[in-house]
């Protein structure tokens, strides 16, 4: 465990209050629904854009992307530049047109107006069950992570921050959430930045880096080049870190996991709905992708120096010595001596190390940012760093409640519990929403706490949900032919393609259950993440091809009934910009082309 | 709407900009406190403390362009782009 310092303490508690002085600050703006739940559609992009960029950066991505980094090397950076960037100009160009032209007021809402109320009802559930139970994974994984490192009691600490989030958002809504997640995305910039700068510096540069990878690379049987090419190994599972080969990584993470968030999530959509214009509502996700094809270097990167990297002589954490489950042993021994900075994975009831088949070591990957962290970071900085992470757990969950309670209020009880009732009746629901998320959030922090697989559980039964959704959109907002019949089928088929393709599979080394296999082996991947494009992509499929067949023998609805809501019936929108260059196709063109030059300085 | 979100940014880096350079400067000798040998409090604390100047300074400049001559000292509307 780590001493945590006044200084340190002190950074963290101006953080709290800053974030607490902004929701009270901004309290007094909330006087309808559309100001807490949509901002008044009042904020300019470059807000929203920092915003819709921040909402995702929850612990999976600061803390999950520095596990990557450890485990697959640069490679990992395909979740940005062919996982994100693509989707985040294609959103912007041609489907916020349509999301913010319309004026749904939520996905399920725009799903309603282009389809129908049960392919509406069926996206709110389960986008709305989704979300808290998100934020609930998020808190679980902050409180054991502080608990871990820091020794802070698990129940304080999530009972903290979800206070903390409550309170913010109770007061100042979306606004509130959003300007809290433009600080959180300069923390989290400036708290891990120099992190990047003194690792590489200690590991000798990228040459050093790439030097010492190319070491690790070699004793895992991979090319000496496996940890720093993007895209040299992937011709072939067999001889990347990943386990995936181009197609499935194109067309599984590129495209389909990729445009399904991206693309029709309202936890980064609603960001977006509260720009001020259509232009700025368009920019959003552009002006978003400018630093976050910048990220790989912020939060893979320190994972991969993690995994080489020598710690410091003086240092305020030992390599390893983390706090163990509860009266499990301490000590790590010299035989299971950890890689780098990254401690092994102890079993949580000896406290032993745990091995893998070969009898290697396995990694705690999970820890590999957290503990470099802890050795390069002095008293201060510490501080620094530690709420850059807390912002990152508190975004995370902010954007998982803001988006809970507007689903909630206007998809699910306005639609079908209350219709009609005044604003002000609405605004409350919101409040009082906010605080049950917050509480299921807590409850099911607790219950991923109890089970051990129920975070793989729930995170396998999230993509099996999610993976589908963008054919629909995609259906819905291109081919005026598509129907209400024919989403909702193409829903649910996709769903369920996604469930038995699973359960038909596994990947290479893992034992039937969570990780597939339940219903018979058809099918063995070389990695988890193959199985999951591959997964994605049976889903898409199926999901396409069933809406259309459905559509195809079903009645479509008149064409003047989906103005707005379908491209070709809908005009196209005019760009209003003071400069050619705020155009958000220039943009665009910008966008792509950056990205473009960093698949080939990585190649 | 009345707060430019660069000013509560703004002086939120200010102050813990200028804290960490404070106690860089003062433990700038002191063992162990800069585990790789670089004055790191000290250096990114004062990089910290011009980004927040920065961010209160634009945020300053888009008060004063949103008022009208002779308005007085209101705060300005959201739209500063």
């Amino acid at each position: 465990m780590t001493h945590v310092a006044g200084i340190d303490y002190a950074v963290m508690l101006l953080y709290a209050a800053f974030v607490l002085g902004i929701g009270v600050l901004l309290r007094r703006s909330v006087r309808t629904s559309e100001d807490f739940f949509l901002s008044g559609r009042s904020i300019p992009a470059w807000v929203t854009g920092l915003a819709f960029l921040s909402a995702n950066l929850g612990a999976q991505e600061v803390i999950g992307m520095g596990a990557s980094g450890a485990k697959y090397g640069i490679a990992t950076s395909h979740f940005y530049w062919i996982g994100a960037i693509p989707a985040m100009v294609f959103i912007g160009l041609f489907m916020m047109p349509f999301y913010y032209g319309s004026r749904a007021r939520s996905v399920p809402e725009y799903l309603k107006l282009r389809f129908d109320e049960k392919t509406r009802g069926l996206n709110a559930v389960s986008f709305a069950t989704m979300t808290v139970f998100s934020s609930g994974i998020s808190l679980y994984a902050m409180g054991k992570l502080l608990h871990l490192l820091l020794g802070w009691s698990f129940d304080a600490s999530i009972l903290v921050a979800a206070g903390v989030v409550l309170a913010y958002i109770f007061l100042g809504g979306l606004t509130s959430a959003i300007y809290n997640e433009v600080l959180q995305f300069f923390l989290i910039v400036f708290g891990f930045a120099p992190l990047v700068f003194l690792g590489l510096r200690a590991v000798g540069g990228w040459p050093g880096l790439s030097a010492r990878l190319a070491t690790a690379a070699t004793a895992n049987g991979f090319a000496p080049g496996a940890y720093t090419h993007s895209w040299a190994f992937m011709d072939h599972a067999a001889r990347n870190p990943v386990g995936v080969e181009w197609f499935g990584l194109v067309m599984g993470l590129g495209f389909v996991l990729s445009f399904g968030y991206w693309c029709t999530d309202f936890l980064v959509v609603q960001r977006a709905m509260a720009a001020n214009s259509m232009t700025a509502a368009r920019r959003t996700p552009l002006i978003a992708a400018l630093p976050k094809m910048l990220f790989p270097f912020l939060v893979i990167f320190p994972g991969m120096i993690a995994l080489v990297v020598t710690p410091p002589a003086t240092t305020r954490a030992p390599s390893a010595q983390v706090a163990p489950a509860p009266g499990a042993a301490v000590t790590v021994t010299a035989a299971a001596a950890p890689a780098g900075v990254v401690p092994p994975k102890l079993d949580p009831r000896t406290g032993a190390p745990l091995r893998d088949a070969r009898g290697r070591v396995v990694l705690d990957y999970d820890l590999a940012t957290p503990m470099l962290l802890l050795n390069f970071f002095p008293a201060g900085l510490l501080g620094l760093g530690l709420t850059a992470l807390l912002a990152s757990f508190m975004s995370g969950m902010a954007g998982n409640v803001t988006a809970f309670n507007t689903v909630w209020t206007y998809d699910l009880y306005q639609s079908y519990v209350r219709p009609g009732a005044p604003d002000a009746h609405y605004l409350a629901m919101g409040r009082i929403a906010t605080v049950a998320g917050i509480a299921i959030s807590i409850a099911a922090a607790y219950v991923a706490a109890s089970f051990n697989n129920i975070m793989d559980f729930l995170q396998l039964v999230f993509a099996f949900v999610n993976a589908p959704l963008f054919a629909t959109f995609a259906l819905g907002m291109f081919w005026k032919r598509a129907t209400g019949h024919g989403a909702f089928a193409g829903l649910v088929a996709g769903t369920l393609a996604a469930a038995v393709h699973h359960g038909l599979s596994l990947p290479a080394g893992a034992s039937v259950g969570v990780k597939g296999g339940y219903l018979g082996l058809l099918a063995t991947f070389p990695s988890e993440l193959a199985q999951t494009f591959w997964t994605a992509i049976v889903a898409w499929v199926t999901c396409f091809l069933v809406t259309i067949l459905v559509s195809l023998a079903t009645r479509p609805r008149p064409e003047p009934e989906l103005a707005g809501l379908v491209y070709g019936l809908t005009d196209k929108p005019r760009d209003a910009v003071a400069h050619w260059f705020e155009r958000p196709v220039v943009l665009a063109a910008v966008v792509l082309g950056l990205t473009v030059l960093l698949n080939v300085v990585f190649f | 709407m009345t707060l430019d979100v660069r000013m509560p940014i703004g002086v939120f880096f200010v102050l813990v900009g200028g804290l960490l350079a404070i106690y860089g400067a003062v433990t700038l000798h002191d063992p162990g406190a800069s585990p790789t040998g670089v004055p790191i409090d000290l250096v990114w604390g004062g990089v910290l403390l011009a980004f927040g100047v920065v961010m209160v300074l634009l945020a300053l400049r888009a008060r004063r362009r949103a008022q009208p001559p002779g308005a007085g000292n209101r705060l300005p509307v959201r739209g500063n782009r």
